[in-house]
């Protein structure tokens, strides 16, 4: 599944990024497969989400959080 | 004097600026980059006896592959030997809470050849967030000098100017190996630049910089070159191998309590991004700012604006008749009264706008806002200077400066001028109460009132639908991303934010101030200077033709004020143009009071008094003029101000751009004529066809 699907406070690790579609400063900020997710808060009109990953602490929109995948813990 | 170029970096959010401000204090200004809007923030600071450092702040970034222009601008002059920013030394600022994510730019930086050195920020917080560092271990790992500072408590600041001066001992040795991504990729760059840094060549060969130009050994360089998405993944994997380098180098030196470091944020942030309360405190913090920027500004306003008038008053009584003075006391000193006018506000809303910046509050304001402005083109962060705007669009036009995406901040300024403000407030109150009848709604709701609701929720609505409009036309000179950090929260610094609040007000009075007096001079000749046949014997015509009546010396004065706007050069266009408002319902008075409120809109009502011949004063009596305006005939007997010229005036107030001080601080802001006068001839150009429409159904 892609990181748009999880709820709030659920947790995920990252499987795969689309390096295509997502930039580089995202990654460089620590979303890298391996890596855990926790997602911490979604805004009203549940978009943007509030993460958290590698130590950072994010705030992405649901088009980005799509070419994420992840797998639920 | 030994003169040493230092260079600030450092990711967002760990106080690179608060290093910046305790080391520099006021010694620092702010310019652009030439030729683009890009800021460059230097300063100076003595590091001893005979040597002084030049101090380049860099605006914050995770890594030194840019993601949007400012940052690729910014970077290049750093890393490029040619430049003239290039420095002597990198400090590279980062805080002991993410040190993971901070290390990635410094083994980058670090891999570049440059002397560097590693400023651990908020340190004296280490112990209450359960984090210890193994500070003689990271040095040797990382082959670096650190430093551990407290730039809040100005501890470590005399270590950290030490350090610098020590730059010639640093190691420049890179650290990370890049073999370690692609072993037979990187080996064969290694061949072809054998010479030249193998970072710098990797940099050049990802597109990022062009550096002086790299040659290589061998000519064939054509097994060197990958697709962009074979470079991503490279650059991917890259992030990805210093990552794990830095994990290795962290198991042993960095410990932290991470339970201990998220439970404060937790808890603000279950209120402050609630989709209920977060609202409602963010409703209260722009009501504060509003509140702040329209009532307690409105007291150092007001004195300003008397110390002026009583100063061109002085002027005028004091110094020998003439052109000269008259240039002085009329020209020039209500000019810089009118510049200085918005100092109040602009110093108030930068002094409330870094308290939210500072604490983190601004994040998550934008995560709110987000989802509900990014529709028409803006940033959740827009909703600031929008709110501003209906105090007034000057301050509020800069505050869009924190955007970070280039083309949301142009929006929000093309935009924020369509907000009711309070200088709209006369033009509005009169021409309502003349149009609209004084009945309730319901019963209870009086409809002037309600009118006057309207207007401020059609500037809003202006502003969006130009934002969508907007939107679709500008083009990004990149696709940006949004992907924004949610900061700790902290107590804001004081010196940073009056730092902040003195720059702005600096750069406003400098930048934007000498358009604005320029322009207001320029008015103020056309609306007091005239032919000498007519406007020259004012005094002769009105006399003559009011021969038959008698008038008190005040009427007399208010006759000749009026014969004298008529017949300046400024009333000589108006009355000249009057065809281009014909149309819209106005006849030549109006004209003329539409050109001269160009200065600002307030203007309107004080200049039409005077064309009433109801003298300046009236201007203070609204009662008065609106009687006045009620009883205004057409050549044919109508009355000129029907429901429909009301309307039509309404319109072209809420919409033109009538304010030349908003023209300086957009031009100062966009660094660009070719973005202001596109946000006046689009503003006034709706203003004119909504009001013709809405006249010619009308009428």
């Amino acid at each position: 599944m892609t990181l748009d699907f999880l709820k709030k406070s659920q947790k995920g690790t990252i499987i795969y990024v689309n390096e295509e579609k997502v930039p580089l400063k995202l990654i460089e900020m620590g979303c890298l497969p391996g890596n855990m997710v926790e997602v911490l808060q979604i805004a009203p009109l549940s978009d943007p989400i509030y993460i958290k990953v590698n130590d950072s602490f994010l705030s992405i929109r649901k088009d980005l959080a799509k070419e994420i995948e992840v797998e639920l813990i | 004097m030994k003169q040493l170029k230092v260079a600030l970096i450092g990711n967002p959010n760990v106080g690179k600026t608060s290093v910046f401000n305790a080391l520099t204090g006021l010694n620092q200004h702010v310019g652009n980059y030439p030729g683009v809007t890009v800021e460059r923030k230097v300063g100076t600071t003595t590091l001893a006896n005979d040597t002084k450092a030049h101090i380049i702040d860099l605006p914050g970034v995770y890594s030194v592959n840019p993601s949007s222009k400012d940052e690729e601008i910014a970077l290049k002059a750093i890393f490029d030997a040619s430049n003239k920013d290039f420095p002597d030394v990198i400090v590279v600022v980062a805080e002991v809470e993410n040190l993971k994510r901070n290390l990635l730019l410094f083994t980058q930086v670090k891999d570049l050849g440059f002397p560097t050195i590693l400023a651990l920020n908020m340190a004296d917080q280490m112990e209450k967030k359960g984090i210890s560092i193994d500070v003689p271990a990271l040095e040797k790992a990382l082959d670096t000098k650190i430093v551990l500072i407290s730039a809040r408590k100005k501890e470590g600041i005399n270590d950290l100017k030490q350090a610098v001066l020590n730059y010639t001992k640093y190691n420049t040795n890179s650290i990370f190996d890049l073999k370690s991504i692609d072993e037979n990729y990187f080996t064969l760059l290694g061949h072809l630049y054998p010479n030249e840094n193998p970072y710098k060549v990797w940099l050049t060969q990802t597109g990022v910089f062009q550096f002086e130009k790299l040659s290589p050994v061998v000519s064939s360089s054509s097994a060197v070159q990958k697709s962009e998405n074979e470079l991503k993944k490279l650059q991917q994997r890259e992030t990805i191998k210093r990552y794990q380098f830095i994990n290795e180098i962290l198991k042993d030196t960095y410990r932290i309590d991470t339970s201990k470091a998220t439970d404060i944020r937790m808890k603000f942030d279950r209120i402050l991004t609630h989709k209920f309360w977060g609202y409602i405190i963010f409703f209260f913090v722009l009501l504060l700012i509003y509140g702040s920027i329209f009532e307690l500004a409105a007291f150092p306003m007001d004195f300003v604006d008397g110390l002026f008038a009583d100063l061109s008053a002085w002027t005028s009584a004091n110094l020998p008749e003439g052109k000269l003075t008259e240039l002085l006391a009329d020209g020039v000193i209500p000019g810089l009264g009118g510049v200085l006018m918005f100092v109040p506000q602009i110093a108030i809303l930068f002094f409330l706008i870094s308290i939210l910046e500072e604490t983190g509050y601004m994040s998550r304001a934008v995560f709110l806002m987000d989802r509900i402005m990014k529709p028409f083109g803006l940033s959740g962060k827009s909703v600031v200077p929008l709110v501003s705007g209906t105090a007034c669009a000057i301050p509020a036009i800069m505050s869009a400066r924190n955007i970070e995406n280039p083309k949301e901040r142009l929006i929000t300024m093309l935009v924020t001028p369509f907000t009711t403000c309070s200088a709209r407030i006369p033009v509005y109150i009169i021409i309502i109460s003349l149009i609209i009848p004084k009945t309730y709604i319901l019963g209870f709701v009086p409809l002037q009132a309600f009118v006057m609701t309207m207007m401020y929720v059609l500037g809003f609505l202006a502003a969006l639908l130009s934002g969508w409009v907007l939107s679709k036309i500008i083009k990004a000179d990149r696709k940006s991303f949004f992907v924004i950090e949610m900061p700790t929260y902290k107590a804001p610094i004081l010196k940073n934010v009056f730092l902040n609040m003195y720059e702005k007000v600096v750069s406003y009075i400098v930048g934007a101030g000498k358009i604005i007096l320029a322009l207001s001079v320029i008015l103020w000749f056309l609306g007091s200077h005239g032919p000498s046949d007519t406007f020259g014997n004012a005094e002769e015509m009105v006399a003559e033709k009011q021969m038959n009546e008698r008038l008190t010396e005040e009427e007399l004065a208010s006759e000749i004020a009026g014969y004298q706007l008529e017949h300046s050069y400024i009333g000589i266009i108006g009355r000249t143009i009057e065809p281009v408002f014909r149309p819209l319902g106005y006849d030549w008075k109006i004209s003329i009071a539409v050109l001269t409120s160009f200065a600002a809109r307030e203007v309107f009502v004080g200049n039409l008094a005077t064309l009433y011949n109801l003298g300046e004063d009236a201007a203070e009596d609204e009662t008065r003029i609106i009687d006045r305006m009620a009883n205004e005939k057409r050549a044919d007997g109508t009355s000129v101000y029907t429901f429909a010229t009301g309307i039509s005036l309404l319109l072209f107030y809420a919409f033109a751009m009538q304010c030349l001080s908003t023209v300086g601080v957009t031009k100062k802001e966009t660094n660009s004529w070719k973005w202001t006068f596109i946000q006046m001839i689009f503003m006034t150009g709706v203003a004119y066809v909504t009001a013709l429409i809405a006249y010619q159904l009308l009428k």
